[in-house]
């Protein structure tokens, strides 16, 4: 005989409440990482790092500021996740633990806006 | 009360080098969660104008901004390379022992080589002498 409710096996979240989300979001980021971040670092490696001009010619390149944008978004969500988890393994009490996690959401929630600002400024202007 | 048995933790277990890859994964990782501060920092410093941006690439010059580059370089390189590996044992292959043995192995070369790469094909695009 189950102990479960008729209402908590269909929603299949588990005692944690929130099932395999995190699981799963962190591996579908991962994979679109791999060649967003492929691309990226390729791309820099053959750039003119110290011009201005070079830099920004090449970010405000409408498909390099779209991908660029993604990159920015998909790290700070797989980053995100990541931390969640090492901070939820290692650091304990309640108060602490919570603190860290809503700071470390609050910096990749900032870190996202800025890059994205960033590259739409740098393509729009 | 200190009778009790305990769940098994790392102390039980005899020490093996996939060990240490696998905590490796976890402090790249958040190595790599500051990289990317750093390169939100340089695309702002990017979007505030050539100043900002001459000064920016200033700071990235100094002999500490260069180690922690190369640091975030390697730390990258390891989390993507060893990535890929937890996504194919996600797959349910390569989890038998030598196999996983051997991939740990080539993570650890792929990644040093793609930091060495980097770090001299940076330099020569900053155009300083390594």
């Amino acid at each position: 005989m189950s102990l479960r409710t008729p209402l908590g096996r269909v929603l299949g979240k588990g005692s944690a409440g929130d099932g395999v989300g995190h699981w799963w979001v962190q591996r579908v980021t991962a994979v679109a990482l791999l060649p967003l971040t492929a691309w990226f670092a390729i791309s820099l490696l053959g750039k003119q790092l110290q011009s201005y001009e070079a830099m920004r010619g090449w970010l405000a390149q409408p498909w390099v500021a779209v991908f660029a944008a993604l990159l920015v978004v998909t790290i700070a969500w797989h980053s995100k996740l990541g931390v969640q988890v090492v901070v939820e393994d290692y650091v304990h009490g309640k108060g602490n633990k919570t603190a860290l996690l809503l700071f470390s959401t609050f910096v990749h929630v900032v870190a996202a806006a800025a890059g994205l600002f960033a590259i739409l400024r740098l393509s729009l202007s | 009360m200190n009778q009790r048995p305990l769940s098994p933790y790392l102390g039980v277990y005899k020490f093996m080098y996939t060990m240490s890859l696998s905590i490796m994964h976890r402090i790249t990782g958040l190595a790599a969660a500051v990289g990317f501060l750093a390169l939100v920092w340089w695309l702002m410093a990017l979007a505030t104008g050539p100043d900002a941006y001459a000064r920016a690439m200033q700071r990235l010059g100094t002999p500490l901004a260069k180690l922690l580059l190369i640091g975030f370089t390697f730390s990258f390189a390891y989390h993507f390379c060893n990535g890929t590996r937890h996504l194919v044992w996600d797959t349910g292959r390569g989890l038998e022992r030598a196999q996983a043995r051997r991939s740990g192995a080539a993570v650890i070369v792929a990644a040093l080589l793609f930091t060495a790469l980097t770090v001299w094909l940076g330099c020569r695009a900053m155009a300083v002498s390594p």
